[in-house]
């Protein structure tokens, strides 16, 4: 299938700014669905709220656009009833780390096989660039127009430390590595979580004096490195790129239907 | 592989948004915006259909046809 049979096409242009990551993180994506050769009918995508939610909508998979931060826990009712199915969750910063941070650190705990792709623009567009949890210590946005005090989350560490069997980083930029991620987070069994670095111009870039998107983008091409190379060692300073974590444990539907056995057969 | 030949490339000036992602980062600088800030394919004839435009495009606007 061509990439725009996945897309619901009466939406577009759809509704992000100029220069918006989130298109390129929908473009990474449909690219990996189309290279894996998947059915409309196999995913499920479901989403919460904000910017980067909106991307459901503009796909022609199962779609669910839920409550604010709770996305992980619709996608976990689907994927327990429905296990065949792959579940994929696009969330933004605020989204999964700050509304639905419970949510997040327990699917990857449970480590039920969901990939959630976490679009971090650092703020919170759609209601008029607030900080959120991933802006940073002495960013500027709207609601800190002094500069924030409070520092970010790790998104990488934090779903590590909560037990997610794969975790990978990459940003809007590296379209190439954006799908091979995003193929590869939804052939991993398990909680697999991948943060994708997304400009927003219209706030982040604005407020702190960042350029358009092609300066941010050309910022992210600067700031980060492929992982265990060379160039970090050198500066500690850059930010890993890749596949962080991987690891092989009991998948939450799987283990859920070999206790439903076992409780069926009696003592 | 042989070299990929360039058809068309098929812009959507509906879609497009005229970020100028894809004018920025074409490695051969084939696109430019036109006065309604809309992409166009200025050389073509330099095109080498890497398709960095079309994967990097927000607005799914730019897509490269070849032979």
């Amino acid at each position: 299938m061509a990439v725009k049979d996945y897309i619901r096409e009466r939406f577009f242009p759809h509704i992000w700014c100029q220069g918006c990551g989130h298109g390129m993180v929908l473009n990474g994506l449909l690219r990996a669905v189309e290279a894996l050769g998947m059915s409309k009918n196999e995913i499920v995508m479901v989403s919460g709220i904000g910017c980067s939610s909106r991307i459901s909508g503009y796909l022609d998979f199962h779609t669910l656009h839920t409550l604010h931060g709770r996305a992980l826990a619709f996608a976990t009712g689907v994927k327990m009833s429905l296990p065949a199915l792959n579940i994929i969750v696009p969330m933004g910063d605020g989204d999964a780390l700050a509304i639905g941070g419970n949510h997040f650190i327990h699917a990857a705990r449970r480590n039920i096989d969901l990939t959630a792709i976490v679009m971090n623009n650092r703020i919170y567009g759609m209601t008029g660039g607030q900080f959120s949890p991933l802006s940073g210590y002495g960013t500027k946005e709207t609601t800190a127009p002094y500069g924030n005090i409070d520092h970010t989350f790790d998104i990488s560490a934090l779903s590590i430390a909560a037990g997610a069997t794969f975790v990978a980083r990459t940003t809007a930029f590296h379209v190439q590595q954006l799908s091979q991620l995003i193929k590869a987070g939804i052939l991993h069994e398990g909680f697999s979580v991948i943060e994708v670095m997304s400009q927003c111009p219209t706030y982040f870039g604005r407020k702190n004096k960042l350029g358009g998107a092609v300066e941010m983008l050309r910022n992210f091409k600067e700031i980060t490195t492929p992982k265990g190379s060379k160039a970090k060692q050198a500066n500690p300073e850059l930010i890993e790129r890749g596949i962080l974590h991987q690891i092989e444990q009991p998948e939450y539907c799987n283990a859920y239907e070999q206790m439903t056995a076992l409780a069926q057969k009696g003592k | 592989m042989a070299k990929p030949i360039l058809k068309e490339h098929l812009i959507n000036r509906d879609w497009c948004k005229g970020c100028g992602i894809c004018v920025a980062f074409c490695p051969k600088h084939v696109l430019e915006l036109d006065r309604d800030e809309k992409v166009f394919a200025a050389r073509p004839e330099d095109c080498i259909c890497c398709k960095q435009c079309e994967l990097r495009c927000p607005d799914l606007a730019i897509e490269i046809l070849t032979e």
